[in-house]
């Protein structure tokens, strides 16, 4: 299946669901802070690997799934599980570019411009993230 | 304080920005990969570097790997899960949290400490 950009999507989303991973994501940031100021970098650094978006990204894609075989009269509740489970699978594929991240920031992060090396770790964890997706599709 | 609500706007903007892009992306797996965006580190990283320092940081991004290995073992799990029971989407990716902090502090116990 190819890759396409469907801006639709969007509408299907209420504002209540964008602020609620609005709070979401400003929770777990701000306890990733508080964590390693008490415990130190070392416990607070696996912090900044938390699922933050997963929960609420996988609860939306069943629930907007479900309602899209709802409006065409059949119970979507499978199918709506099902898309939730295909989204978590992603995200578990987007994980190894998110290790190359953190692997690139650790070894790099000391001795070079701050901003030029969370670009380049961003930038590798898209292309990893993609390149492993493709591998799995054809696979 | 005033750093703790810095880090909550900035972190609930860059978490919002990286679901939205995943809302725009077809197939459904394709646009699972930005559940894993380093959201949350690009979201403090930046910050912290710049309060604390670059070791600091790099010391951070050491403990990340840690728990980016807890983050496909929870994704795969909750994956699993929702593919094989019959269970709502919100329950399963909560409750399985606790199979990300197991790993993650598994691993930093064993590897890091």
């Amino acid at each position: 299946m190819r890759i396409q950009v469907d801006p639709s999507s969007l509408e299907q989303t209420r504002w209540y669901e964008y602020a609620t991973r609005f709070l979401f994501g400003g929770i777990i940031t701000a306890t990733a802070g508080i964590i390693a100021g008490k415990w130190g970098p070392g416990i607070g650094g696996l912090f900044l690997a938390f699922p933050a978006i997963l929960p609420a990204s996988a609860t939306l894609i069943e629930k907007h799934e479900k309602e899209k075989k709802e409006k065409l009269g059949l119970k979507g509740t499978r199918r709506g599980r099902e898309a939730a489970s295909i989204d978590a699978a992603g995200a578990a594929i987007g994980s190894i570019g998110l290790f190359i991240f953190a692997l690139l920031l650790w070894q790099f992060g000391s001795g070079h411009r701050a901003w030029i090396v969370l670009l380049a770790a961003t930038a590798a964890w898209a292309a990893v993230s993609v390149l492993c997706w493709y591998i799995r599709k054809r696979a | 304080m005033s750093q703790i609500l810095v880090r909550s706007v900035i972190g609930g903007v860059v978490v919002s920005a990286f679901a939205v892009l995943g809302d725009l992306f077809k197939p459904k797996s394709f646009a699972g990969l930005f559940g894993a965006a380093p959201s949350v580190a690009l979201a403090t990283l930046g910050l912290t570097i710049a309060i604390e320092g670059a070791a600091y940081a790099a010391t951070e991004a050491r403990s990340m790997m840690a728990g980016a290995i807890a983050f496909f073992a929870y994704a795969s799990f909750v994956s699993w899960v929702l593919m094989r029971y019959n269970r709502r989407a919100l329950w399963v990716t909560l409750c399985s949290i606790p199979v990300w902090l197991g790993t993650a502090f598994g691993l930093w116990y064993v590897w890091l400490k």
